[in-house]
C-alpha cells in the first residue's frame, strides 16, 4: 500500500454514506491502473474508510460480500483492533461496486470468492486503523498543547500520560480533520500482536440481530418504486433458442402485464456471464409471474447440445481419463518405475456436476432507465456486474452502479452475473425497474454446474511397500469453455486446485495428466472447485495403497506427504503454478503444515482405537487456498446401507487468524457441505437438459443426515505466519475422510460420488 | 376476500385467494422476513404460524388463513427477544442468515407444542428446514437452550 490520506477535506463524505466526521481512506493504485496513474498523476483514489463522527461512532466500509463467511465481522475487527475502537460502538458501511476505491490491496476487484478476504487484507486493515490511531493521537495532542508522544489511544479513548487527561474519540474530530496522515507507512506504529484485543478472538457476527429477527436484506427483499417482477423461462438446453412461443393464457393471469421475449446471445459471443435468453413474464408480484410462466407454451430449437446425456459424457471423462493427456508435472520417470515395481496399483475415481444451491436463489433488481443505471444485487463480484450489466445495456461501466446486498449463500454461484444482466435488458425493454427472480428450477436447471472429472490413478510399490511411481490423469469440462466453448482441457487455475500441487512430496516419480474433454454445458467454480475431485482420489487412492501394502492409512499417509518445509514444483518441471494467485515466497506449499494436521486429526479422534463392528474411522488431509485441513470421520454403516456419523475431527492450519469462532463455522458448515456432496450431490442430464428441479431429486443434507458434532480444531503452530483461506479450505478433505472410514466400517471401496445406500447395503 | 389478522393487525386481501401466503406477505405486506427458497414446501425458509402452527408459507394459499392469526419472524416478538431468538444469538448460529427466519419460526412452533423435546423429537421437528451453509449443529443447540428457557 502506497500510503493513507486524510480525506476529511475532500467531497467523499457523500459517497462513503455517513455522515460528516473524519474519515480516512487508503490510496493505491492498484495494479491495473498503474498507468493511467502515471498519465495523470492526480489519479491515485481512496478506497476503503473509516469514519469516525462527533458522537464517536466508527463507521467502517466493509468492501466485500457477506454471504454467511463471516466477512462483515472478520475485517472490520481488524481495522478496528488497530484503531482501538470499541467494537460496541462501530458500524459497518457495506460498499457498492467500485474497484477504484474499495479494493484497498488492489488484488480483488472486490469480487468476493477465492477465500482470499482475510489474506489479502489483514495488512492493509491494519494500516487503516492504525492511521486513524495515529490521526486521532495527534489531534488529541494539539488539543492539549502537548508532545504527540505523550498520547496514546485505548478502547475509544486519548489518553494523556502525563496528566492522566482523556477525551473520547469523537472530542478531537474538529482538529483530526485537519491532521496529515505520514506518506510513509514506517511512520505509523502498528500495535505489537500481545496488544491486540480483537485478532485472534472470538467475535459473534455483526448482523446477528437482524438475521434472528427478518430485519436483514438479501437481494429479493429490495423494492423500489414502480418496480416490475420477472420470472424467464429458458431454454432447457444450454444454449437452445427460442424457436415460437405463445403467451396468450400466460397474460390472462391477473397480475401479468407482459411477456416479452429476451434475445438469446449471439452464437459467436460465448456465454462467460452473459444473459443467454429466454421468455420472460413480467408483472405485478411475484406469484403472478410464476403462475404466467407456467402457462407459456414455447417450442425451443435445443441447438447441438441436445447430444448432452451425461450417461455417456461420464464414460467418454473416463475413457479420456484412462487414455492419459498431456503431462503437466514430472518428476523421475514414472513409466520405469512402475515397470519394476513389485505391485502396480490401478483405479479410477470419479465425481459428477454438482449445482450450487444456495438458500436464497439467484435475483437482481436493476433500473436501466437512469444514469447511472442502479443495481441492486446479491453478487459476490459488484465489479464484474457492473461490467457485464454495462455490456448487455451498451453502456459504459462507470455508468452503472451495483449496491451489494448480504448474500442468501454464494459457493460461487453468485460471482457470476448472469442474472443481473437478464434484470438489466428486461429494465431496458418494459422502460420501469425490474426485479428478476429465480427459482429453484431456474437455479438447478440453469446454473454454472461443478465440472463432473474423472481421474485415472496408478502406483506402484516395492517389497517394503513403500510408493515408488504416482500417475494420475485428470479429465474434466473446464470453465475456460465459459470463453472458450471449444477449449479441450484445463488450465493452469484449474491445475492449481489441486492437481500439479499434489502433496505427496516423497514420491520419487511423479507424473501428473490432464486428459481432454468436451463442454457441453455451463461450467463454473462451486465451493472449493476442483479441490474436491483432486482431493477425493488422492487421499482415497492413497487409502487403497496402503490396504494394497498391508500398513497402516495414516502411516502410509504421513510417508508420501513427508515433512518438508517446502514442496518446489520449479523442481518438478513446473514452470508456472498458479498458487491461488499468491507468490510461492509468502504462501509457499509446506508438506509439514499437512502432516501436522493430519497427526493433530489423528489423535483428536483417537485413531488407532478399537471400533464395534460396523464402525470405520476415516482420514484425509487437503491444502487448498494455502490452507492445511486434515479431517477425521468416524462413519457408523447399519445393514441397510444407511448410515450415521457420530463425529468428525477437523484441523485447521490457516496461518494467522482474525476470527476463530468464524473458523469454527466456516469448518462446521464445510463438513456438512462435504457430507451433502459425498451422500446427495449429482446433476444428470438427458438429451441435454438437466434432470433435477429441485430438492426432492437434488436431495441436500438435512438435520437428521448431518454430521451433527464436528469438532473444529484450530492449528497453532503456524499460526505467526501468513494467513490463509477459510470459506473453502474445510470442503475437500470430508468426503475422501468419509470414503476411507467406509472402507474401514465395511471393505467396501467407494470410487464414485454421491455414495448410495446401494453402495453400502 | 380473505380476511386474517397479520402480526396482530386485521387485513383484507382482494386478490386471488389462491396466492400463496408468502408471496401475499412479501410482495403485497412489504414482510420480507419470510424466504423464497424452493416454492414447494421441501426447504422451509418460508416457514410462518398460521393459528399457532408452523406452516409453509410458499405453499399454503392466502385463503386457508381466513380468520386465522399469521405470525412470522416479525411479529414473534416485538423486540426480537423471542427465547429462540436469543438462544439463536447465543450459539451464533446464523451464517448467511436466509433460512433462520424459516429456522427460528419452525423451532418456536416445535417448542410451543413440545416444550421438553428429546433430542430425536428436535431432529424431526426441524428436519423440512434447510440450511445450506450447514448450521444444523448449532440450530441443534439452540433449539435444546430455548427449550430450558420456556
Amino acid at each position: 500500500m502506497a500510503g493513507i490520506l486524510n480525506l476529511s477535506r475532500r467531497d467523499v463524505l457523500k459517497s462513503a454514506g455517513a455522515a460528516a466526521g473524519l474519515v480516512l481512506g487508503a490510496h493505491v493504485a492498484p495494479r491495473s491502473l498503474i498507468p493511467a496513474a502515471k498519465a495523470q498523476a492526480t489519479a491515485i483514489q481512496p478506497n476503503l474508510f473509516v469514519n469516525i463522527d462527533s458522537a464517536g461512532t466508527v463507521t467502517i466500509t466493509c468492501s466485500r460480500v457477506e454471504m454467511g463467511q463471516g466477512v462483515r465481522t472478520g475485517i472490520p475487527m481488524i481495522l478496528a483492533d488497530e484503531l482501538e475502537a470499541d467494537w460496541s460502538r462501530v458500524k459497518i458501511w457495506q460498499a457498492p461496486g467500485d474497484e477504484t476505491k474499495y479494493d484497498p490491496a488492489g488484488k480483488d476487484g472486490q469480487n468476493t470468492d477465492g477465500s482470499r478476504s482475510t489474506r489479502h487484507h489483514l495488512d492493509v486493515m491494519r494500516q487503516l486503523g492504525a492511521s486513524g490511531r495515529y490521526v486521532l493521537e495527534q489531534a488529541a495532542a494539539k488539543k492539549w498543547g502537548v508532545d504527540p508522544g505523550e498520547v496514546y489511544a485505548k478502547d475509544h479513548r486519548l489518553y494523556h500520560t502525563g496528566s492522566g487527561k482523556s477525551f473520547d474519540f469523537g472530542d478531537v474530530i474538529d482538529v483530526a480533520a485537519e491532521i496529515e496522515v505520514p506518506a510513509d507507512n514506517a511512520a505509523l506504529k502498528l500495535k505489537d500482536k500481545s496488544q491486540w484485543k480483537y485478532i485472534g478472538n472470538d467475535m459473534p457476527i455483526v448482523d446477528g440481530y437482524d438475521m434472528t429477527t427478518g430485519g436483514a436484506n438479501y437481494g429479493a427483499d429490495i423494492s423500489i418504486p414502480g418496480m416490475k417482477i420477472a420470472v424467464i423461462a429458458r431454454s432447457p438446453v444450454y444454449r437452445g433458442k427460442v424457436k415460437s412461443f405463445d403467451a396468450s393464457e400466460a397474460l390472462k393471469v391477473q397480475g401479468v402485464e407482459q411477456v416479452v421475449e429476451i434475445p438469446a446471445l449471439a452464437d459467436d459471443k460465448p456465454a462467460e456471464f452473459r444473459a443467454l435468453g429466454g421468455v420472460a413474464v413480467v408483472g405485478t408480484n411475484t406469484w403472478s409471474v410464476m403462475e404466467g410462466r407456467r402457462k407459456l407454451q414455447i417450442e425451443w430449437d435445443a441447438g447441438p447440445h441436445a447430444a448432452h446425456d451425461s450417461s455417456t459424457y461420464d464414460d467418454a471423462l473416463i475413457a479420456s481419463a484412462q487414455k492419459g493427456g498431456v503431462a503437466i508435472r514430472q518428476r523421475g520417470d514414472v513409466s520405469a518405475a512402475l515397470d519394476s515395481a513389485a505391485k502396480v496399483v490401478e483405479a479410477d475415481y470419479f465425481v459428477p456436476y454438482f449445482i450450487h444451491t444456495p438458500m436464497e436463489p439467484p435475483v437482481a433488481i436493476v433500473d436501466a432507465n437512469v444514469r447511472p443505471v442502479k443495481v441492486w444485487a446479491a453478487t459476490q463480484s459488484p465489479n464484474e456486474t457492473r461490467q457485464y450489466v454495462a455490456e448487455a445495456l451498451g453502456v459504459e461501466k462507470t455508468d452503472v452502479e451495483c449496491n451489494v446486498t448480504l448474500l442468501g449463500g454464494g459457493f460461487g454461484r453468485k460471482s457470476k452475473p448472469d442474472f443481473a444482466c437478464e434484470a438489466a435488458i428486461l429494465s431496458k425493454m418494459v422502460g420501469a425497474p425490474v426485479r428478476a427472480q429465480w427459482t429453484r428450477e431456474d437455479e438447478i436447471r440453469h446454473g454454472y454446474y461443478h465440472a463432473a472429472c474423472a481421474q485415472h490413478m496408478k502406483a506402484g510399490l516395492d517389497e517394503q511397500g513403500k510408493i515408488t511411481a504416482w500417475h494420475q490423469c485428470g479429465a474434466w469440462p473446464s470453465l475456460l469453455g465459459l470463453w472458450n466453448p471449444v477449449h479441450k482441457t484445463g488450465f493452469g487455475i484449474e491445475y492449481g486446485l489441486g492437481l500439479i500441487d499434489m502433496p505427496y512430496n516423497n514420491v520419487p516419480n511423479i507424473r501428473i495428466e490432464n486428459g481432454e474433454a468436451d463442454i457441453m454445458i455451463r461450467v463454473g467454480w462451486y465451493r472449493s472447485v476442483n479441490n474436491i475431485q483432486h482431493a477425493l482420489a488422492m487421499n482415497c487412492f492413497a487409502n487403497e495403497l496402503a490396504a494394497a501394502a498391508g500398513r497402516d492409512p495414516l502411516e502410509v499417509l504421513l510417508e508420501l506427504i513427508g515433512d518438508a518445509e517446502v514442496m518446489d514444483l520449479a523442481e518438478d518441471g513446473v514452470e508456472e503454478y498458479w498458487n491461488y494467485g499468491d507468490s510461492v515466497e509468502d504462501w509457499p506449499i509446506m508438506p509439514n503444515r499437512l502432516s501436522n494436521t493430519l497427526r493433530v486429526v489423528a489423535d483428536k479422534a483417537g485413531y488407532g482405537k478399537e471400533l464395534p463392528k460396523g464402525h470405520g474411522l476415516g482420514l484425509a488431509a487437503h491444502r487448498s487456498f494455502h490452507s492445511y485441513v486434515a479431517a477425521a470421520v468416524h462413519v457408523v454403516v447399519r445393514d441397510d446401507g444407511s448410515l450415521h456419523i457420530p463425529q468428525v475431527d477437523m484441523a485447521v492450519d490457516c496461518g494467522r487468524y482474525v476470527n476463530p469462532e468464524g473458523i469454527r463455522k466456516q469448518i462446521e458448515g464445510a463438513a456438512i457441505y462435504g457430507h451433502s456432496i459425498a451422500r446427495h450431490g449429482k446433476i444428470t442430464t438427458t438429451a441435454g437438459a438437466v434432470d433435477q428441479s429441485n430438492f426432492h431429486d437434488y436431495a441436500v443434507t438435512r438435520m437428521s443426515d448431518a454430521p451433527m458434532d464436528v469438532r473444529v480444531h484450530i492449528v497453532e503452530d503456524f499460526a505467526h505466519l501468513k494467513p490463509c483461506g477459510v470459506g473453502e479450505p474445510g470442503v475437500p478433505p470430508y468426503a475422501p475422510a468419509l470414503l476411507n472410514a467406509i472402507y474401514d466400517a465395511t471393505g467396501k471401496r467407494i470410487r464414485k460420488l454421491p455414495v448410495t445406500p446401494e453402495d453400502l447395503a | 376476500m380473505v380476511n386474517l389478522k397479520v402480526n396482530g393487525v386485521s387485513r383484507q386481501f382482494h386478490g386471488d385467494p389462491e396466492m400463496p401466503l408468502l408471496w401475499y406477505l412479501r410482495d403485497e405486506l412489504g414482510l420480507t422476513g419470510s424466504k423464497f427458497g424452493c416454492g414447494t414446501g421441501l426447504c422451509g425458509a418460508c416457514t410462518v404460524h398460521v393459528g399457532g402452527e408452523a406452516v409453509r408459507g410458499c405453499i399454503t394459499a392466502v385463503s386457508a388463513a381466513e380468520g386465522q392469526d399469521v405470525t412470522t419472524i416479525e411479529g414473534l416478538d416485538p423486540d426480537g427477544n423471542h427465547p429462540v431468538q436469543r438462544a439463536w444469538r447465543a450459539h451464533n448460529v446464523p451464517q448467511c442468515g436466509y433460512c433462520q427466519s424459516g429456522q427460528i419460526m419452525q423451532a418456536a412452533a416445535l417448542l410451543d407444542a413440545n416444550p421438553e423435546p428429546s433430542d430425536q423429537d428436535i431432529v424431526d421437528g426441524m428436519e423440512g428446514n434447510i440450511c445450506r451453509c450447514g448450521t444444523y449443529q448449532r440450530i441443534f443447540a439452540a433449539v435444546r437452550t430455548a427449550a430450558e428457557e420456556v
